[in-house]
């Protein structure tokens, strides 16, 4: 099963769990994604240690996508 | 179905700063030198006057004792004023909070949980050195230099996030793209390791420690 989640004011919220041989899950989680796009987030999976990677399609053979908001210089 | 970035990696924020030239190991070196100089600037003037005024009449030693103390206290307002990127906001409500730190625990390995739990701050090494990342920025600490970044995470609208998905947005932008991070950050103060740590808050200074 794998997740997406997006980072926010109650630590994190699962947006969709998708499972590839499930269409219907995967169709509701790629219009989750989309939408959180649409939101200015950024969609990011971890690459082993040390490493992330910024998707701009839900990727669906990663376990755990993660939104998060942009960053900006204080 | 998986695509990842076709712009080979690069930060999307680095689209709001398009003015910047893209931070790399020669720019920082030039930054961190332009800051050593400014630092020198500061200090030299008042370090003569001290000295000439002595020479010219030991009587005047309180006029040199109070230009030392400008020459000491100029650098450290700078390096108080870097250091402010390592601290912490008030913290969210509870349950939130224990969410964002099993997250974040989640993306860092045990030695790293284990100095944020004492710190606040988590290691990442990078090319440009070793990062200890915080809620509203970073230290990056190369050698017996510390730069001290700011940057921090946008807030959803509505709400605020709370200080382990702060860390973690840092981090995970950090390890997408290390130069763009550096990039999009505003350099506080770059300057001595030593300069830093005094004016660290007591617990943060294990982590400046832990990479020494």
């Amino acid at each position: 099963m794998s997740r997406l989640i997006r980072m926010d004011g109650s630590g994190h919220t699962t947006l969709a769990e998708w499972t590839t041989d499930d269409p219907v899950s995967v169709e509701a989680a790629v219009a989750a994604f989309r939408e959180e796009l649409e939101q200015g987030s950024i969609a990011m999976v971890t690459r082993g240690p040390g490493h992330a990677e910024h998707v701009r399609e839900l990727p669906l053979d990663e376990r755990l996508v993660i939104m998060r908001r942009p960053i900006a210089g204080g | 179905m998986a695509a990842t970035d076709s712009s080979a990696g690069l930060l999307p924020e680095l689209a709001s700063v398009y003015w910047r030239p893209r931070m790399t190991a020669a720019r920082l070196r030039q930054r961190e030198r332009l800051w050593t100089l400014t630092t020198v600037a500061h200090v030299l003037p008042f370090v003569v006057v001290a000295i000439g005024m002595l020479l010219l009449s030991p009587l005047a030693a309180p006029v040199s004792l109070a230009a030392l103390a400008h020459a000491w206290l100029i650098p450290a307002l700078y390096a108080r004023r870097g250091a402010t990127v390592t601290r912490s906001l008030q913290p969210g409500p509870a349950g939130a909070e224990r969410v964002s730190i099993g997250l974040l625990g989640d993306l860092v390995g045990h030695d790293a949980r284990e100095l944020h739990a004492r710190t606040g701050l988590v290691p990442e090494p990078g090319r440009l050195g070793t990062w200890l990342v915080g809620e509203v920025g970073a230290l990056l600490v190369s050698g017996r230099r510390v730069s001290c970044w700011c940057v921090r995470a946008t807030d959803p609208e509505g709400a605020r996030l709370p200080s382990g998905d702060r860390v973690a947005h840092l981090l995970l932008a950090l390890r997408s793209d290390e130069e763009g991070f550096a990039t999009v950050a505003n350099l506080a103060f770059s300057g001595a390791r030593w300069r830093v740590r005094r004016r660290l808050p007591k617990r943060q200074r294990a982590a400046l420690d832990a990479l020494a």
